[in-house]
């Protein structure tokens, strides 16, 4: 078998300010490593989420989208992940009804005490879609390198 | 006159598509669009018109004009390829091929749009005149024979066997390069297959529609009707009547950011948008009612004074059959008649 | 027909109307445009029939800036679009008056096509063709909208008057979840080769979405020039695929599944197999919920409770 790059998937992470943000800066702060493929994007609230930033992230080159907010029940708005929970089952759901691996689209709750579980995390989902390959089916090949 | 029999069509079909791309009419889920075909495709040869136009063989919906790079040192700037090659078109009515010759005007006249112009040249009409027209057609109200259709080669379809004449030089090349499917014959049966179709034209319910007090300088007269109101009414804003309308011309160009530079293209656009023609002083046309207004002033008045002429409808029926609302140029000619005309 | 007819005409003539929308004749034979009616006299216009395919609550958001009442004639499917569009403060309830009238199922106008029909007639379950070509007969239930061979049921959801009340109980068609559950059961690469499919025919012309009575933002996401995949183009797949999944949840928990998408689309993509498969996994994920049924409460996306499922534990149905 030839010997060939491995693939370094495109990963957006969409973090909540409140939790998951500072569950990523707690597993820096931390030492703990995950990979470099993942590219964060600090949001209010996960509910600030809607499924355009996902199609868009996707458009634009990621091959898998992840999104973290605080735990249900720990909203620092007391409710807008319990909103963005609804959504994304719905939308993860038509994706995989059009045909979109499901395994690109995961949402996790992360709170700022949990560097280790962020790091955790963001290994398992880049070790996924990296097995996944690139995403061909949501991207737009204009944006194609 | 040429003859070819009739089951000889599908071995004609296959060499042609093994010499040059060729685009004909093929069914597409539960309608019908002119694409490339490869011998996959199912022909759909016998409905009247395509549930969209084959404008876009010649002005695609989307278009890239240029590239910019802007991730090499500097910036690199890429002009799109013209058509370089030559194409067959068969089975384009002689409606569609009216809308081109009103496209030619728009696009070749004055400023030459490269682009399209390359197309044109290297396209290669074969028309097919209409065996079955439908309650929708309305071709002849603009001086078109269904039986004669324009283009480079007009075929018509007889019981037995199809009958080819050529229009152009480049007809003539066409069928030359075909010569084994063809025989020279007698035209006679043809000119019955014609006859057939013109004794249906004439009963075509939409055939009396007049044209009286349309056309140049009537921009005064028809602009302030207040029927337009009444007419608009139920006009829910969508772009179908502008999208399958062969003749409609419209486009905006935009730039898409890839990231490492931009694609310079243009897509059709539609008058019936509510962005349509945005400047960044507003839109000037601000009401539906004024959006509806454009489309037809420009259809039956403004065309004809700006392109020698010629209608902007060529009576396909398309905008009749798929207007949402039930709409369509056939209702505006029906209700503002000449003679009652209000201003 | 008479008694329609009848009734608008007392309700202009007691002012409890200023005007009607209706349909009338459209200019091929089975083809039905949405109208206004001011007077009685221009009541004779008014049709309805099984050709009255337009869904005519979505005009009832523009009428709404005109003073008084308006009246309007509703399908039983329709009335749950009215319904859902009062539920959300776009048509004020008191600016309508609405006369339910009873349905049997819209021919498809498509379905003539072609054809050369010059004259139309229904006869006991039959369409009676008159066309350039001489006689067809055609069986209703093979011309029937696809919508109405799925009739979810003869109620209607809000009214002010029913012209036959003994019809509300009519009954339901064909199960409309499946052609969902068909797909459901495919496999990935099989469902996106079907979606990519259908979508390839897609031109942008955004007649579902302006036919949509739920899409009824005042200015939509994607018209303007803020937006880089431009409305109007299909340059890539992506900008077929971005709008239907965009417009479809935009409208999820919202979607009364009238069918109005699916009806005008003039290249025939099964638009109402998105909405269904938002319906449905509603359904099943948050308890049974018709939108449209109730004109208070909230929708199902703007609600919630602490026990959802979470996105990565729900594999579809």
């Amino acid at each position: 078998m030839p010997v060939t790059e491995e693939f370094s998937p495109k990963i957006v992470a969409f973090c909540c300010n409140w939790c998951s943000y500072a569950g990523a800066d707690l597993a820096g702060s931390s030492r703990l490593s995950y990979p470099a493929e993942v590219k964060i994007i600090r949001v209010p609230c996960s509910c600030r989420v809607n499924p355009m930033f996902l199609l868009r992230a996707f458009q634009k080159g990621a091959d898998g989208v992840i999104l973290c907010g605080c735990h249900p029940g720990d909203c620092h708005y007391s409710t807008g992940n319990y909103y963005a929970r609804r959504r994304m089952t719905l939308l993860f759901s038509m994706l995989s009804y059009l045909g979109i691996e499901k395994e690109r689209t995961r949402v996790e709750w992360v709170s700022a005490a949990e560097g280790a579980r962020f790091a955790g995390v963001m290994n398992d989902f880049v070790k996924t879609v990296r097995a996944l390959g690139p995403c061909r089916r949501l991207e737009d090949v204009r944006c194609r390198e | 006159m040429k003859i070819m029999k009739k089951d000889r069509l599908a071995a004609f079909l296959q060499a042609v598509s093994g010499e040059m791309p060729l685009f004909l009419p093929v069914e597409k889920g539960e309608t019908t669009a002119f694409a490339r075909y490869t011998g996959e495709e199912t022909p759909a040869l016998s409905s009247v018109r395509t549930g969209i136009s084959p404008k876009d063989l010649f002005f695609p919906q989307c278009e890239t004009l240029y590239t910019i790079k802007t991730d090499s040192p500097g910036i690199a700037i890429a002009p799109a390829a013209r058509a370089q090659e030559d194409f067959a078109v068969f089975g384009i009515r002689g409606c569609d091929v009216h809308a081109l010759e009103v496209l030619d005007e728009v696009f070749l006249r004055e400023n030459t749009d490269t682009f399209y112009q390359a197309r044109r040249q290297h396209g290669i009409l074969l028309s097919l005149s209409c065996r079955r027209p439908d309650t929708a057609c309305f071709c002849t109200v603009f001086g078109n024979d269904p039986a004669e259709p324009p283009g480079d080669v007009a075929v018509t379809e007889g019981e037995n066997a199809w009958y080819w004449e050529e229009k152009t030089e480049k007809g003539r090349a066409f069928l030359k390069r075909f010569a084994s499917f063809f025989r020279e014959g007698d035209a006679v049966p043809c000119e019955e297959e014609k006859e057939k179709i013109r004794q249906i034209a004439a009963r075509l319910p939409f055939g009396n529609l007049s044209l009286q007090g349309w056309g140049a300088g009537q921009t005064a007269r028809r602009f302030e009707d207040p029927r337009w109101e009444k007419l608009a009414q139920g006009c829910l804003g969508c772009g179908t009547c502008t999208f399958v309308c062969p003749t409609c011309q419209c486009y905006d160009i935009r730039d898409y950011d890839t990231g490492r530079g931009y694609i310079h293209y243009r897509c059709w656009d539609s008058c019936m948008y509510s962005d349509f023609t945005m400047m960044s002083a507003g839109n000037n046309r601000t009401t539906q009612m004024q959006r509806y207004r454009q489309r037809f002033m420009h259809k039956l008045v403004y065309s004809v004074e700006n392109n020698s002429g010629l209608y902007g409808c060529v009576g396909c029926g398309r905008c009749v059959t798929r207007c949402p609302s039930g709409l369509s140029i056939v209702k505006v000619l029906r209700e503002m008649r000449e003679e009652e005309a209000h201003v | 027909m008479q008694r329609i007819r009848e009734i608008l005409s007392g309700w202009l003539r007691e002012g409890q109307a200023d005007r009607v929308l209706g349909w009338k004749k459209g200019e091929l034979p089975g083809m039905r445009e949405p109208a206004f009616f001011h007077t009685e006299k221009e009541l004779e216009e008014l049709v309805y029939d099984r050709f009255c395919g337009p869904n005519l609550s979505k005009f009832l958001i523009a009428a709404g800036e005109k003073p008084g009442v308006t009246a309007v004639l509703v399908k039983p499917c329709d009335s749950y679009s009215l319904n859902e569009l009062i539920r959300e403060n776009r048509v004020r309830r008191e600016q309508v008056r609405i006369l339910g009238v009873p349905c049997k199922g819209n021919v498809d106008p498509r379905a003539l096509e072609g054809k050369g029909v010059l004259a139309v007639r229904e006869e006991e379950e039959q369409l009676m063709l008159s066309t350039l070509y001489g006689e067809e007969i055609l069986p209703l239930s093979q011309v029937l909208l696809e919508r109405c061979r799925v009739c979810r049921g003869k109620k209607h959801a809000v009214y002010d008057e029913l012209l036959d009340p003994g019809q509300e109980e009519g009954p339901a068609g064909a199960d409309r979840f499946a052609e969902v559950a068909r797909l459901e059961n495919m496999t990935e690469e099989e469902r996106y080769a079907f979606w990519q499919g259908e979508f390839s025919r897609c031109i942008r012309c955004n007649a579902c979405r302006n036919a949509c009575p739920a899409c009824n933002c005042r200015v939509c996401v994607f018209d303007g020039p803020a937006f880089d995949s431009s409305q109007k183009a299909n340059a890539v797949p992506f900008e077929e695929s971005m709008f239907h999944i965009v417009r479809a949840f935009h409208v999820a928990g919202r979607c009364t599944d009238c069918g109005e998408c699916s009806r005008v689309c003039p290249q025939r993509i099964p638009l109402h197999l998105l909405n269904r498969k938002f319906i449905r996994d509603i359904d099943t994920l948050y308890g049974p919920y018709q939108a449209g049924e109730k004109d208070t409460g909230r929708s199902p996306l703007t609600d919630f409770t602490t026990g959802d499922c979470e996105p990565g534990a729900w594999e579809g149905a």
